[in-house]
């Protein structure tokens, strides 16, 4: 089965780290910068899995999941969302946007792929 | 001959029923069935405090010395009685519809409530009735002392008989006078207690004369032969002291702080005082009927040198009549005692009201707890003030020597408490008056007494030296005390009345007519001297007129509809009507016009009544009045007005404040969020570029170097931005020191260029026209070049035309160089304009190698440089003007 994830994020050095990680283990791995077409190509790209930042240029990550999950197509959708604005409010107001899983940056490697994993398996 | 025990054992029996008396007629009064208590012949006998000790004894001593002339005393109290209708129902009638407590209260009232003025009249009251007090000590004690001749083996010595004399009156004052409180300061037990002692005074005194007439000179006729074959048949009148002793003893009459006692505060009916107009006088002579006699047969019948004061004791005892003389002294001793207890009440009261409590309430100026604990305050201040009182009676008493005739005495208390009359009538017969007249009136009246006739009376030598005496007050011929500028040869009691009273009246009519009154002074003015147009118990109304509906509509607008209903409410139901209108009876109108006044004024009150029951007119004098009270009501809703918008602008204040610091918060919140944002983004990366270099095996030399020097880029972003973060820390705390120099603004651009073609520079072509450059600058160098570095980095970074330019140009605006740099990139949007300059807005950031806060710095270095910088879009490109500071151009 491919294992397909679709990295949102605004960052070079870390959409290089991500890549890195996933490619290692096998996944497929696609990127996408901007936050207001980001949308359009998680339903383009269907991906097995969306890496999404909460802080995009043009559209917010938070927005962006919100939009998703209102179709029913991607109720089921694992999505790990990454942060660097340390507020325990983001947290709660993506968990209330039906996210996967919510992580604080700076991450360490094993968390993100452990979580990757956990939501692949839990999806299938 | 009678043992002093048993007179003693007589007088403590006298007392024990005195208090029966007064203690049954007080739980009547309490039950309500004690409507003989006020009636009018109670009134009268009151009235008799007048009478007192220097009556009983003093009289017949004064007709033994100077024949007739004793008939001034009464003279002048039955003058005032028999014209009562123009004097004293006017101040009877103040007295009640102001609730006056006592001469003090009704002067202050009088005289806008001043205090000071009441506090005045009561230490004057209390010094001008001490000798008084201490008159009644000395005639009991003389009285006693016939009884206890001196030569008898352990007999007192007069001081220490006076000293238990004045220490059982005062037990027997806070006994009788303080056992309850009254808010009207009534006393229905000590009224009809003096009501029976002034019986037995005159019962006494008759049953002396009567046994002097019949049973020694043997009937009227030998009577009338004997007084014209005595001295006293060939008495001369003195004109001045006849028409000054007389208008003395009325002056004291009224003005006697005892006699406003029992004559206005203690009246229970106005129409009492107009059979008390016969009644008194009658009385009077009643008392002063066998003074005459007693005292001729006095002058016969003992040896010569016998104190005349003690007559009425001695010619019963000399003729061995020992029941009549035990009588006789039991008369003398009601006069003191009802004199003492009424006088010591009276200023009691003063001294507690005017002086005590004010102090009090002002020592705890919370005075929140205005309850029990204040009655009780009140009790002991008078229980205090009334042992002082007769302390100070005593302390007279013994430095005056104790010999002094009595009636001498009595004249000097007359005339200390006729200073008063000024104010008091004054105040209520013209308007004019005012506080300062009164009290200027007063104080002259006070010295003048103090110096003419109480200091003297001590005798030279004591208080007042002879040399004062004879040579005048620190030598001045013209202050002498008993010649009063130089004019000699007249008695000291005229002399001594007549100056007190002309400077009295002098000082208080003079500075009244140069002061003003303020307005609650013109208010009672008004109310005082036009008494019987504006007094509710006068005049009632014509109840048949008034509707309840109307009466109902007025209240509630001026009592607020709650308070209203309650009151009318309360009426019906006491009237026994449903619901909720009462009729409008006499009775409930004048209650209602009370309930009114309290809140409007009573002028307003009457005035509202007036126009609604519609049978009397309103006159001027109520308009007059009306106004007084508006424009005092009027001033003081100003007041309030400007508290109240005093108030709202200091809540205005208040939430400027509150909002400036919410933003301020929410700035703070926000800010907070971006540096963690910010610091945290590079860190992400370190963090996983250091773990895969750290666990993975096999990874290639390009991969490592690759990784490492992201990392090493990504910790020294992490460093510029704290720099930069420290920086506008410091450059917003104001805590930037400048490090002023010269130099030229070309140098400073050659710098700052120099400095951004160190790194990867890029495209960017830099074109600058030297023609202003050559401009000298005196500011902070390093500073400036740092702007310039900032807006030649960001132009590097964010210009994206395919040939990057940017073009420096210095030029001159409006007297300040100004430094534009111009970029042909695509210009930044115009909504985000506003943001520009602010924290972390980094509006393009594609690299994200900035943080956003080189702009927010270069704002803060050039306003601290006291210059400014600006953005304007262009249509093709930005452009950045630095405003040099004026002084450095």
């Amino acid at each position: 089965m491919g294992k397909h994830v679709l990295l949102v994020e605004d960052e070079i050095n870390i959409i290089e780290a991500i890549r890195f990680l996933l490619s290692r283990e096998g996944w497929q791995v696609d990127t996408h910068s901007d936050g207001a077409t980001a949308l359009a190509m998680i339903r383009d790209m269907r991906p097995d899995l969306v890496v999404l930042d909460y802080m995009l240029p043009g559209k917010s990550g938070l927005d962006i999941l919100t939009e998703l999950r209102a179709d029913p197509e991607f109720t089921s959708l694992p999505v790990l969302m990454l942060t660097a604005r340390g507020q325990s409010r983001d947290r709660e107001m993506a968990e209330k946007a039906g996210v996967s899983r919510f992580m604080t940056k700076p991450f360490s490697n094993t968390e993100v792929m452990t979580a990757v994993r956990d939501l692949v398996q839990l999806a299938q | 001959m009678a043992s002093i025990n048993q007179l003693v054992a007589v007088s403590l029996g006298y007392v024990a029923f005195l208090f029966a008396i007064a203690f049954f007629a007080e739980r009547a009064a309490v039950r309500g069935r004690g409507g003989w208590l006020r009636s009018p012949l109670v009134y009268t006998l009151s009235l008799s405090i007048y009478c007192t000790a220097w009556t009983f004894y003093g009289a017949v001593g004064y007709a033994a010395r100077s024949g007739m002339e004793f008939v001034t005393i009464y003279l002048g109290p039955s003058l005032v009685m028999i014209g009562w209708w123009w004097a004293l129902r006017k101040l009877v009638r103040i007295g009640r519809v102001h609730r006056a407590t006592s001469v003090a209260d009704l002067i202050s009232a009088r005289y806008g409530k001043s205090n000071l003025l009441a506090s005045v009249v009561t230490v004057m009251a209390v010094i001008g009735v001490t000798p008084y007090i201490a008159l009644q000590l000395q005639s009991v004690t003389l009285s006693l002392s016939i009884f206890s001749p001196p030569e008898t083996a352990g007999s007192l010595n007069q001081f220490q008989a006076a000293f238990w004399v004045a220490f059982g009156l005062a037990i027997f004052t806070v006994l009788f006078g303080t056992r309850n409180l009254n808010a009207n300061e009534r006393h229905d037990g000590v009224v009809i207690a003096i009501a029976v002692e002034a019986v037995v005074k005159l019962v006494a005194l008759l049953a002396v004369g009567i046994f002097v007439v019949w049973g020694i000179a043997g009937g009227i006729g030998p009577m009338m032969d004997r007084i014209d074959s005595s001295p006293i048949g060939e008495w001369n009148m003195d004109r001045s002291r006849w028409v000054a002793l007389t208008a003395l003893s009325a002056a004291a009459f009224l003005a006697l702080p005892r006699m406003f006692q029992v004559m206005v505060v203690e009246n229970e009916d106005e129409r009492h005082l107009q059979i008390a107009s016969w009644a008194f006088p009658l009385y009077l002579m009643l008392m002063s009927l066998f003074v005459v006699p007693i005292a001729v047969i006095g002058l016969d019948l003992l040896p010569a040198g016998s104190n005349p004061d003690l007559f009425v004791l001695t010619v019963p005892l000399a003729e061995g009549r020992v029941g009549l003389a035990t009588l006789s002294f039991l008369g003398g001793f009601s006069s003191a005692t009802s004199m003492v207890i009424v006088a010591t009440l009276a200023l009691s009261t003063m001294v507690s009201n005017h002086v005590v409590m004010p102090v009090w309430l002002n020592a705890r100026a919370e005075g929140a707890q205005v309850s029990g604990d204040v009655r009780d305050v009140v009790i002991l201040s008078r229980r205090a003030s009334i042992l002082m009182i007769i302390g100070l009676g005593y302390l007279y008493y013994r430095f005056s020597g104790g010999g002094a005739a009595l009636a001498a005495i009595g004249l000097i208390s007359f005339v200390g408490v006729a200073q008063f009359l000024p104010a008091m009538f004054g105040g209520i017969f013209w308007r004019g008056a005012t506080r300062w007249g009164a009290l200027a009136g007063l104080l002259v009246g006070f010295a003048v007494w103090v110096f003419c006739s109480l200091l003297p009376s001590f005798g030279p030598g004591t208080v007042l030296s002879v040399a004062t005496f004879d040579g005048g007050l620190w030598g001045l011929g013209w202050l002498r005390p008993q010649a009063l500028f130089g004019i000699e040869g007249i008695d000291p009691t005229v002399h001594a009345v007549v100056w007190s009273l002309t400077l009295n009246i002098t000082a208080f009519v003079a500075v009244s007519l140069v002061t003003f009154p303020d307005p609650l002074e013109r208010l009672q003015g008004a109310q005082f001297v036009n008494v019987f147009d504006h007094s509710t118990q006068a005049r009632g109304w014509d109840a048949a007129l008034a509707t309840s509906e109307d009466l109902m509509i007025m209240s509630q607008r001026i009592l607020g509809a709650d308070e209203a209903q309650r009151l009318f409410r309360a009426e019906a139901n006491r009237q026994g009507m449903p619901g909720q209108l009462p009729e409008p009876t006499q009775g409930f109108l004048q209650h209602l016009e009370r309930e009114l006044a309290a809140s409007v004024g009573a002028a307003t009150a009457h005035a509202m009544i007036s126009q609604l029951v519609g049978g009397a007119s309103v006159s001027v004098q109520d308009l007059m009045a009306v106004a007084d009270e508006s424009a005092q009501i009027l001033e003081y809703s100003n007041q309030l007005e400007a508290k109240s918008a005093e108030l709202t602008q200091t809540a205005g204040k208040l939430r400027e404040a509150n909002e400036k610091l919410t933003a301020l918060s929410v700035q703070k919140d926000a800010f907070l969020s971006q540096i963690s944002h910010e610091l945290r983004t590079p860190m992400t990366s370190i963090r996983s570029f250091s773990e895969i270099l750290r666990d993975t095996e096999g990874l290639g030399q390009v991969e490592k170097t690759k990784y490492a020097s992201i990392i090493h880029g990504e910790a020294i972003r992490l460093t510029r931005l704290l720099d930069d973060l420290l920086d506008l820390s410091v450059l917003e705390n104001g805590q930037v020191n400048l490090n002023l120099e010269t130099g030229k603004l070309g140098d400073v651009l050659e710098q700052a260029v120099m400095a951004t073609q160190a790194g990867p520079s890029g495209a960017l072509t830099i074109r600058r026209r030297h023609v202003n450059e050559g401009v000298m600058l005196s500011t902070d160098l390093d500073r400036l070049s740092q702007v310039f570095i900032n807006l030649i980095s960001n132009a590097q970074k964010y210009c994206d035309a395919d040939a990057p330019r940017l073009d420096i140009d210095v030029r001159d605006g409006a007297g300040r160089t100004e430094v534009a740099f111009h970029d042909n990139g695509t210009p930044i949007a115009a909504e985000a304009h506003a943001l520009i300059f602010e924290k972390f807005a980094r509006l393009n950031d594609q690299d994200g190698s900035g943080a956003g806060l080189g702009l927010a710095i270069c704002r803060e270095i050039m306003t601290r440089l006291g210059g400014d910088i600006t953005y304007h879009a262009e249509a093709a490109g930005n452009t950045f003007v630095v405003h040099l500071p004026a002084q450095a151009a």
